[in-house]
């Protein structure tokens, strides 16, 4: 037997060597295929609300396991006891009664049904085929958003090619006037010398350069009102459907822009700014002006969104309940939000099951005549995403009509 | 970083290398890489090869042995060593030196198996790293031609995957061509001669149908598919041909699971016994040791049962109870019958030859069954309960966890539909698999086809056509 051969580590090689790099990514991209073809479900799912996008998600994947003719889950088979088996003892659990739960961890070749992707990606997935309304009209002002600097006054010092010619002449004649008539005090005694000489050249102190900063431009700023009845009549489930609805839209627009604000206005006969704990978990007793929150709205919109400066989201949910003496304030009110608003939208969330009440909100507001003004009727969880694409398509069909 | 040199490793390795010889082991020549954990998982993801075709299942591999690694679930393993001449072993670097020649003992036994075992002798091992570079390159090119590209590649491929261990199990056992089986066919349907002919009524022949493909039922599915199915392309036969070279290598590896790895076990264990290792490193190599070999409770762990069983057969060789003593061949120590039995024994023929009522007892091996959530125990090995348990191992070793799938007929109702039939033992197939995996027969094959199988103790017909997947109980 001849020596064996030891080829030692090579880091190097090590480098080089991802050699299933390729294959890697061609099995992502069938898992995101699968989850884009699976994100109504996922999104339906109450699992994604509310968590930091960091967070990893378990999302059920159809279509890239690998099928083979195997035998069932419910067949016998044989293995090794704890040293003292009997008869009847429960050994483990029947794989097939197991459902969801990942047991690719301690069960070589049992074939994983779930994969993780993390919040911020599967908001990528969802996203991938949706665009943010406003930004493709604004599309070419966006460009460069963020490169684009800023005259901000003049300083003595900078870098050579902000150097402003003109100024630092005009620096340089003033110096040469006020050296002129204290001729004869000579400040110091370089300057007479080259005074005497006739000439008068340019000084540090004469040079004059402009001033950048980066400009925040307005494209990068949104703000995305949150609405939300917290009448008696809200229930969890109506809650809930808004959650989802809230989240997905602030997701949305973080993606799109760079600086997304949120503010939560809580109504019941008044309305109130409150933080996102109490938007959700508080629950209000009493009637529903729907109009205070819309007032509400635009008197924080005046004050802190000024609509030159904030691409302004509004979206309110509310289970179309309004006392009838309020609908037309809450018309004229949502009449001037859609007016300061890029997209606004109403929905009225109805659970399959819940009271049907007969004022509906969505008939008073089919006479509001507004482009970007988008109501939506969600009664199940399935009915969210349809919605928000609706909700978000308003603005985009606009732009291709 | 580590407490070894490469020096270091040579010399241990010699030192094994005598050890080896002295136990009378025969091994392909040897070589090592030493790697780092990425590259192992490389490794494993393409089942050791270092040049192998692209495939996303390969890439999910990685990415699954990854996250368990990552997550601390699993470990690497120590070694991995591949069926070839010379045989290629890879180490991992961050093992400590106990590690290394504990691993590089293993690999030996390996070695030594792969080279004697009659079931690796189909696998052509001098060729073995060659040929996955050609089948590597084949494919490669076949991506890069652009009237085919990688999705139409990957198309084939995930489908050829799918029916990759439809194949012939036994391969030492020579395939007939269509030629020899016709005519076998046709000798066993003439009656035989009769003495008495003159007296007889005479008796009509039933004529055998010479004309049915394949003239008896076929396992190689893909393989047939390639033969029979005239419409698909030249490089799609090539596909297929590939995905089945390359099952048909592993499947020795697979019959001889526990085999292989409770003797590698085996030496490892007395290789290192007899190189009088330094106490810290021998009070590490047993720790390790009974680490890869410790029983899984519930499971079965290779290493255990298979180390377990031979050293019974030495122990049977050498020191025979009174009642074994008389089925012992005369002359024979505990060694010869060791070596013998890795030459011409593979999983299946290794438990039932060798695994008694006394060691399954020791071994408190069990048979289960699914009874609602739960799985449990329906025999332990004690008197009467030792043989359904050892039925049900048998079935379960090796190619028994792959249902065996026949190809009866290719021009099922004169329309080319393909008929299968399932070998039905007792145990079902799981019905979404059997509607996928059809779906791929579908895919290759481009006709409908049926598969006869049994479901809940009834017959029962999945078909795959063109509106999908059916599934018939039969009344």
């Amino acid at each position: 037997m001849s020596d064996a051969i030891f080829r030692p580590f090579n880091p190097s090689d090590a480098e080089r060597s991802d050699r299933s790099a390729g294959d890697r990514a061609r099995h992502r991209v069938k898992v995101r295929e699968s989850i884009r073809d699976n994100i109504a479900d996922i999104i339906a799912e109450e699992s994604i609300i509310g968590q930091n996008r960091d967070r990893i998600i378990k999302v059920p994947i159809r279509g890239i396991r690998e099928y083979r003719f195997v035998y069932g889950d419910n067949t016998p088979g044989a293995g090794q006891g704890d040293g003292d088996s009997e008869a009847g003892q429960i050994v483990g659990k029947n794989k097939s009664q197991q459902q969801g739960e990942d047991k690719a961890g301690d069960q070589a070749g049992a074939d994983y049904y779930e994969t993780d992707v993390t919040l911020e990606e599967l908001i990528d997935i969802m996203f991938e085929d949706l665009e943010l309304p406003d930004l493709e009209r604004k599309a070419l002002r966006q460009i460069d958003a963020y490169r684009i600097a800023k005259r901000k006054g003049y300083r003595a010092v900078g870098i050579r090619i902000r150097l402003d010619k003109k100024r630092t002449a005009r620096e340089r004649a003033r110096r040469k006037m006020v050296s002129r008539r204290t001729k004869g005090v000579s400040t110091s005694p370089a300057s007479a010398d080259v005074a005497r000489r006739g000439r008068f050249p340019f000084h540090d102190d004469d040079l004059v350069y402009r001033h950048m900063i980066t400009d925040v431009r307005q494209e990068s700023n949104a703000v995305v009102l949150c609405l939300m009845d917290t009448s008696g009549s809200m229930d969890t489930m109506k809650k809930y459907l808004a959650r989802s609805f809230f989240f997905l839209l602030y997701q949305f627009i973080c993606t799109k822009y760079r600086n997304v604000e949120i503010a939560f206005i809580a109504h019941h006969t008044e309305a109130k700014e409150v933080t996102e704990e109490e938007f959700f978990h508080k629950g209000e007793s009493g009637g529903t002006f729907i109009s205070s929150a819309y007032q509400k709205a635009l008197d924080i919109i005046q004050a802190r969104y000024h609509p030159s400066l904030w691409n302004v989201y509004a979206f309110h949910c509310s289970d179309g309940d309004n006392f009838d003496s309020d609908n037309p304030a809450a018309l004229k009110t949502a009449k001037e939000l859609s007016d300061l608003c890029n997209l606004f939208g109403y929905g009225e969330i109805k659970p399959l099951g819940s009271r049907y009440y007969e004022s509906s909100m969505l008939n008073i507001f089919r006479r509001l005549d507004a482009d970007n003004f988008q109501t939506v009727l969600i009664e199940r969880k399935e009915d969210i995403w349809p919605s928000f694409k609706t909700f978000l398509g308003k603005d985009r069909g606009q732009d291709q009509g | 970083m580590s407490d070894y040199t490469l020096t270091d490793l040579e010399y241990w390795d010699a030192r094994i290398r005598e050890k080896v010889q002295e136990f009378g082991l025969d091994c392909y020549p040897q070589e090592f890489e030493i790697c780092d954990h990425n590259q192992m998982l490389g490794y494993m993801a393409y089942s050791g090869m270092p040049s192998h075709y692209p495939h996303w299942s390969y890439g999910k591999s990685y990415e699954k042995l990854k996250t368990l690694y990552d997550h601390g679930v699993s470990g690497l393993p120590y070694e991995m060593v591949i069926n070839s001449n010379p045989a290629l072993g890879y180490l991992m670097r961050d093992n400590t030196l106990c590690l290394q020649i504990l691993t590089i003992a293993h690999v030996y036994g390996h070695n030594d198996f792969f080279k004697r075992n009659f079931t690796f002798q189909t696998t052509r091992a001098e060729f073995t790293i060659g040929t996955f570079k050609a089948h590597a390159d084949r494919v490669r090119t076949y991506i890069d031609r652009p009237s085919i590209g990688y999705d139409k590649v990957e198309y084939i491929l995930d489908a050829a995957h799918s029916l990759s261990l439809q194949c012939r199990r036994n391969l030492a056992v020579r395939k007939l061509s269509t030629e020899d089986e016709r005519q076998r066919i046709a000798e066993a349907a003439a009656s035989p001669p009769d003495p008495f002919q003159s007296i007889h009524r005479r008796v009509v022949d039933a004529e055998p149908d010479m004309k049915r493909v394949p003239p008896s039922p076929e396992e190689d599915l893909l393989i047939f598919i390639r033969d029979h199915n005239p419409f698909l392309a030249d490089w799609e036969k090539d596909l297929l041909t590939i995905v089945h070279e390359q099952s048909q290598y592993f499947i020795p590896q697979i019959e001889t699971k526990i085999m292989n790895e409770g003797w590698a076990s085996f030496w490892h264990r007395r290789i290192l016994d007899a190189l009088e290792l330094p106490q810290n490193l021998h009070l590490e190599f047993l720790v390790r040791h009974n680490q890869v070999v410790r029983p899984i409770p519930g499971g079965l762990n290779p290493y255990h049962l298979g180390l377990r069983m031979w050293e019974d057969i030495e122990r049977f060789g050498d020191h025979p109870t009174p009642d074994e003593r008389e089925r012992l061949p005369p002359g024979k120590t505990g060694r010869d019958l060791l070596f013998e039995t890795r030459d011409v024994d593979r999983d299946v023929s290794f438990i039932r030859r060798w695994l008694g009522e006394k060691l399954m007892r020791d071994l408190d091996l069990i048979r289960y069954e699914p009874r609602g959530d739960d799985l449990v125990i329906s025999d332990v090995s004690d008197e009467e309960g030792w043989r359904p348990v050892k039925d049900m191992l048998l079935k379960n070793v090796g190619m028994g966890s792959i249902p065996v799938i026949r190809v009866e007929d290719a021009d099922s109702g004169n329309n080319r539909t393909l008929l299968l039939s399932h070998a039905h033992d007792g145990r079902d197939l799981q019905l979404e698999n059997a509607e996928r995996t059809l779906g791929f027969v579908h895919r290759l094959w481009g006709r409908d086809v049926i598969l006869d199988t049994v479901m809940n103790g009834k017959k029962a017909t999945l078909t795959f056509g063109e509106r999908g997947f059916a599934a018939k109980a039969a009344k």
